[in-house]
Order: C-alpha cells, then structure tokens, then sequence
C-alpha cells in the first residue's frame, strides 16, 4: 500500500511539473492553437494544486472562468483569424494529437486528486476555522479584504470606460438608414404621375410610345 | 467590519470616485459644445478634494480597514501635489485638445480615476493595496496615452507603455509574493517588523530585488527606463505632463511605503541597489539627452536623470533623506508642468511645439513665454536661486550625510553636464534668428496664460522662500 502522504507529494510535484511544463510550451510553440491549448493545461494543473491545498473554490472558479470561458475565448478567436473552412476542417485533424495529449494529462491529474482524496491524506493546507474554504473566502472578501475588493471593482470601471473610450467612433459622413423616416414616407412624394397628350411627330417617323 | 470612521477617513477619495461616476453620467448626456462646463467642473472637483484632503487631515496617523489604508502626513502632502498638478494639467490642455478635437469627457474622467489611484497608492498599508493603487493608476494612463487614435507614434507608445507596464507589474507581484511567502504577511506595518527575525533571509532578498525592479519601472529609472522617450513623445502633451508629474509623486509615494515601511529592516540590503540605479540613471539621462533634437524627448531623458537624484535622496535610508527626496519630487513635479505647459501654450491647430528647432528666436515671438521655458529649463538644470537647485542640493546632502561622498559628486559632475543641453535650448529661444513654421504666437486662453504664469513664478517664489515647503516635508517624516 502507498503511503498517502507520500502520494500527495507525488501528485503536488507532478501537477507542478505539468504546470511548468505546459507554460513553456505556451511561449515556446509556433502554433498559436498548440499555445492556447497548452495554456488550458497550466491552468488546469494549477487548479489542481489549488484542490490539493483544499482552495476548491479557487480551483473550481480557475476552471469555470479561465478554463471555460476565457480560454475557450481564445481559442475561437485563434482559429476565426483564418476563416477558411477547409484550412479548419484540415486543422481539426492535426490540432486532435494535442488536443488528445492537455487531454490526458488532465485525466490523469484528475484521477491523483481523487486518490488523494481516498486515500483520506492530510491536506496541504490548513484550514482556518473549520469552515469551508468557499465561507471562509466570502467573510475574508466582504469584511478584512473589502477596500481592495471595491478598488478591484473600479479597475474594472476604468477597463470598461477605456474599451468604450478607444472603440467607440462617431464618424462623420456615415450613411444611415433612418427606419422612421422610411416608415413615414408618402407614395406621393416619390413617384409623379405625368399626363400628357399623345403626339405625334410631323414627319412620318414610326410611332413611338411617349414617355411617362 | 468597516464602521462610519473608516468611511469617514477615506472622505476625499469616495469623494472623488462617487464624483468619477457622476462626471461620466454627465459627459454621456452632454452636447459637445457644453465640454467646456465639464472641463470647469473638473477643475473644481480635484480642488474641493483637495481642501477635503487638508481640511480633514487628523493630527496623528490614522488607518482605515484593518491597515488597508493609511492616512498620514506623507500621504497627505503627495495627495495634495498630486491633485494640484493634475488641475494644471487640465488648464494647460484645455486649447491644446479643443484645436485637436480631443476635447473628450473620457479625458477627465480617466485622469481622475488614476489621480485616485495615485491617492490610494501613497495611502497604501498593504501589499494588496500597493498592487491595486498602482494598477488603477496605470490601467488610466495606457488608456489616455492611447486616446489619441489617429496618430500611430500615440498607438505604439500605448502599445509598448502597456507591454513594458505589464511586465514590470508582474515583476513587482512576483517579488512581493515572494515577500509574503518569506514573512507571511502583507500588512507593510507587520511587514517592518517581521523582516528582521524572518527565517528566509535570502528569499526575502530575492523578493526585494524584484520589488525594486518594479520601482525603479514605475519611476522610469535607469535601466528600466526603455519605455520612457517613446512614451513621452508619442503620447498627447497633456497627458505626457500628467506622466511627469502626478505619476512622479505616486511613484516616490510607492517607493517610500514599499522600502521604508515595509522593508526598512532590509535597507543595507537596498542601498547599494539604489545607489547604482541613481547613478545609471543620471549617466544616461544626462548624456543620451544632450543629442536629443525633440524637446518632449529631451525632457523624457531629463526625467530619468531627475529620478536618478530623487534615488540618491532615498539612498540615505532615514528621515533626512526621505524628506529630501519627497521635496525633490514636488519641485520636479512643478518643474516639469511648467515646461510641458510651455509647449502647450506654444502648439496651435495642426503645429505640435516638439522639436527644439521649433523654439529659434521664440525670445522675438513671445518674450514671456521665452522667460517662463527659461526658468523651467535652469530651474531643471539646478542653477541657483530657483526651485530646482535646492532640491538638488538636499539630495545631495542626504548622499553626504549617508557617508556615500563618492554618490554626490557623482551627482553633482552629471549636474554640470546636464547644464549643456538646458543651456543649448535657451541659447536656441534667446540668440537664434526665428525661423518660418517655427513656434509662433501662443495660445490666448486666459486660464493657461494666468496659471501657466503663477506656475512658472512659483519656481523662482520657491526657490528664495524654500522653508515652509521644506518644513512641511520635515515635519510629516518626524524632524523638526
């Protein structure tokens, strides 16, 4: 039988490992989609050392928000760079390897956690009151860490008026449509109606239709 | 849990943010044409701050949110400059970006919001609100660099600003995490106290030398000063006068919280780190500047050279120093809004008062403003009787006082060549023949021309009548 605690130390030098590792890679690939996807792994293996020290709420809000969303962000916006079907079609292929490989590895970092788990190992860190880690980080942010929580909250302010500040361009000259005004139109004002007498020519030309 | 005192203690900065807020509301529901109110309004709001930052000032240290914040009288005085030099900005770049149709509401609220951080950061009393303080600061000076879209020399300095700015960011995290891992604290009091006895005395060192990497960025000081030339020509003038002069005091402010309050107890370990920082950055900043033939870019290099002697006022590591190097960044502040302002006044629709040959024979043109660029540039340059040289001259003390002779006349010689390139652009204004395109009638706001005046006379007022300045700078570190 292992030793439990030999086994988590095991697993914590194996997620670290990865995770040194994958951020390598991050920065050493020439495929910009081998990068996204190595990076997805170092976060991965990060929240994984995360769930070893019993921070589960921050492994757990690592993967939703920077696995799920963020990463995922960016692998649509490395792929859309080059719209072409059959160059995507093509990718998906050759970009399988890797894909299959970050994985794995994230399996297997997923079935160490669990036997560290079984296994009932002390954990890595301590933790503070009993409580669970997700209570224990809500009372620290809304009471001791508060002022930072709010300032945090105005850099966020400042990024969202800096995007819009930097984006946004009132050009002159642009041509709307104004679906008002199109709504509000009178048939009359558009098409006149001319009537005229048929005439004809003096010299003996052959008729033609006289023009409305 | 925060209680009323503690909101009451951070009064001028609620203030501010709720006032922020508003003026954003405002500029979205405002004509183009009514600008002008806002820029009125914005002037206002900074000075009713503040008179709330005076006014409310408590005669002992007081914090706020379990240390977060400090309220003392460093903070104060830097918080003071602070807001004080960003309403100069605001009068000096009124013309300046109504001829550009720059004249944007994003303007003022960005730079309130990083006048703010700037408070929080000289407030700090935790690495957290170090981090945060500077990042609300910087986060707004990338995005006004950037505002200027149209030009492409403003994209790249926003592009390499926020680039070298991230990386410098991540070094001073990275150092002070590795100061939090070594002591277990983040609290810059706790901090003081527990570096002594702490078990991991090099991990500690290690954490201090990418904390000082991160300093010496923000204060643009040699070798970290790549970003500063590029930034300070390429973004609008305006917002390179904030750069030079709101960001200067916060950046002291940083360095002083960081290194004396939080790490003190490992000055021996600092100073010769410090002392080498000043004296790369008065070489370079001295000598790159002399065949520099863009003014905004001379100045840049003048900047870095002047960061070298506030170093070497903080070398001293102990009251005197601290007091000398804060004086030395007011009158660089002052100093650095006159000559930017200067060029303010001197740029008019489609012509950009950048190159030194733009100045020839500007003494013909405008007399006043020749004498208010020329007071500036000797000011700068340390020549007594003006602001400038008993500024220069405290640092230097604290470098004697220190026992580091060798670090004031090294200070000292690089003052002397730093003379040239001043003396080379009054030479330019006062002797050379005026040249067609060059600098020619200055702006006529009134506003600019009274401020620009009384800030300009304010470096020689200082320069006789020093004392009460250099006594509150004094008195909020300890000294008589």
């Amino acid at each position: 039988m292992i030793d439990p605690n030999l086994f988590q130390l095991v697993c914590f030098y194996a997620f670290g490992a990865v995770a040194v590792l994958s951020a390598l890679a991050v920065i050493s690939v020439r495929n910009s989609v081998h990068a996204v996807l190595s990076l997805v792994l170092t976060f991965f293996s990060v929240a994984c050392i995360w769930m070893l020290a019993e921070a589960e709420f921050l492994a757990i809000a690592l993967i939703v928000v920077y696995v799920g969303a963020v990463m995922v962000l960016f692998l649509f916006v490395v792929m859309m760079l080059d719209i072409d079907m059959e160059h995507l079609r093509e990718g998906f292929v050759r970009f399988l390897p890797v894909g299959l490989v970050v994985a794995v590895v994230m399996l297997l970092e997923m079935l160490g956690l669990i036997g560290v788990r079984v296994m009932h190992a002390q954990t890595l860190g301590a933790n503070p009151a009993g409580d669970s880690n997700t209570a224990w980080l809500g009372k620290a942010l809304y009471s001791q860490y508060l002022l930072p929580f709010e300032i945090a909250a105005l850099i966020l302010t400042v990024g969202v008026v800096a995007a819009v500040a930097l984006t946004l361009r009132q050009r002159q000259g642009v041509k709307h449509q104004r679906a008002s005004q199109q709504v509000l139109v009178n048939p009359r004002d558009r098409v006149r109606v001319v009537k005229m007498a048929a005439e004809r020519p003096a010299d003996a030309a052959p008729a033609q239709e006289p023009q409305a | 849990m925060p209680t009323l005192n503690d909101i009451l203690v951070l009064l001028p900065e609620f203030y501010l943010v709720a006032v922020a807020c508003l003026l954003l509301l405002l500029d979205a529901f405002m004509k183009p044409e009514q600008r002008g109110t806002l820029h009125w309004i914005s002037v206002v709001v900074l000075l009713v701050a503040t008179y709330l930052v005076v006014a409310g000032q408590p005669d002992v240290t007081v914090t706020a949110f379990g240390g977060m914040f400090v309220r003392d009288q460093v903070s104060e005085i830097l918080k003071v400059f602070a807001l004080l030099s960003t309403v100069l900005v605001f009068i000096y770049a009124r013309p300046y970006l109504v001829e550009r149709k720059q004249f944007i509401g994003e303007f003022y609220t960005l730079m309130i919001f990083a006048v703010i951080g700037v408070m929080l950061l000289v407030s700090a009393g935790n690495l957290i609100m170090v981090y945060l303080g500077l990042e609300l600061l910087t986060l707004s000076s990338y995005a006004l660099v950037a505002l200027n879209r149209d030009s492409s020399l403003s994209s790249e300095a926003a592009i390499k600003y926020f680039v070298l700015g991230a990386l410098s960011s991540g070094m001073l995290l990275y150092g002070m995490s590795m100061v939090y891992g070594a002591t277990g604290s983040l609290d810059l009091v706790q901090l003081h106290t527990v570096v002594t006895q702490s078990a991991m005395p090099h991990l500690l060192v290690f954490g201090l030398i990418f904390m000082l990497v991160g300093i010496a960025f923000k204060l643009g000081a040699a070798p970290f000063h790549m970003w500063i030339p590029d930034v300070y020509q390429g973004a609008s003038t305006p917002v390179t006068t904030f750069i030079a002069s709101t960001s200067k005091l916060a950046a002291f402010g940083m360095a002083w919280r960081l290194l004396e309050t939080g790490l003190g107890g490992l000055s021996q370990h600092w100073q010769p780190m410090l002392a080498a920082v000043a004296v790369l950055s008065m070489a370079i900043g001295n000598l790159v500047a002399i065949v520099q033939t863009n003014l905004k870019r001379m100045l840049a290099y003048s900047t870095i050279s002047h960061m070298g002697y506030l170093l070497v006022g903080l070398v001293n590591a102990g009251p005197e120093g601290y007091s000398s190097a804060m004086f030395y960044a007011i009158s660089y502040a002052l100093m650095s809004t006159v000559s930017f302002g200067v060029i303010l006044a001197l740029s008019r629709a489609g012509f950009e008062c950048e190159e030194i040959s733009d100045l020839k024979g500007l003494n013909q043109r405008s007399p006043w403003f020749a004498a208010l660029m020329a007071l500036a540039l000797f000011s700068l340059a340390g020549v007594p009787p003006l602001f400038g040289f008993y500024a220069k001259y405290l640092v230097l003390q604290a470098a004697i006082d220190a026992h580091m002779l060798w670090l004031a006349i090294v200070g000292a010689v690089f003052a002397i060549i730093g003379l040239y390139y001043y003396l080379h652009v009054v030479k330019v204004m006062y002797f050379d023949k005026p040249e067609e395109g060059g600098a020619d009638q200055p702006q006529a706001d009134a506003s600019l021309r009274v401020v620009l005046s009384i800030n300009g006379l304010a470096l020689l007022v200082l320069g006789v009548y020093w004392g009460p300045l250099l006594g509150w700078c004094r008195h909020s570190f300890g000294l008589g």
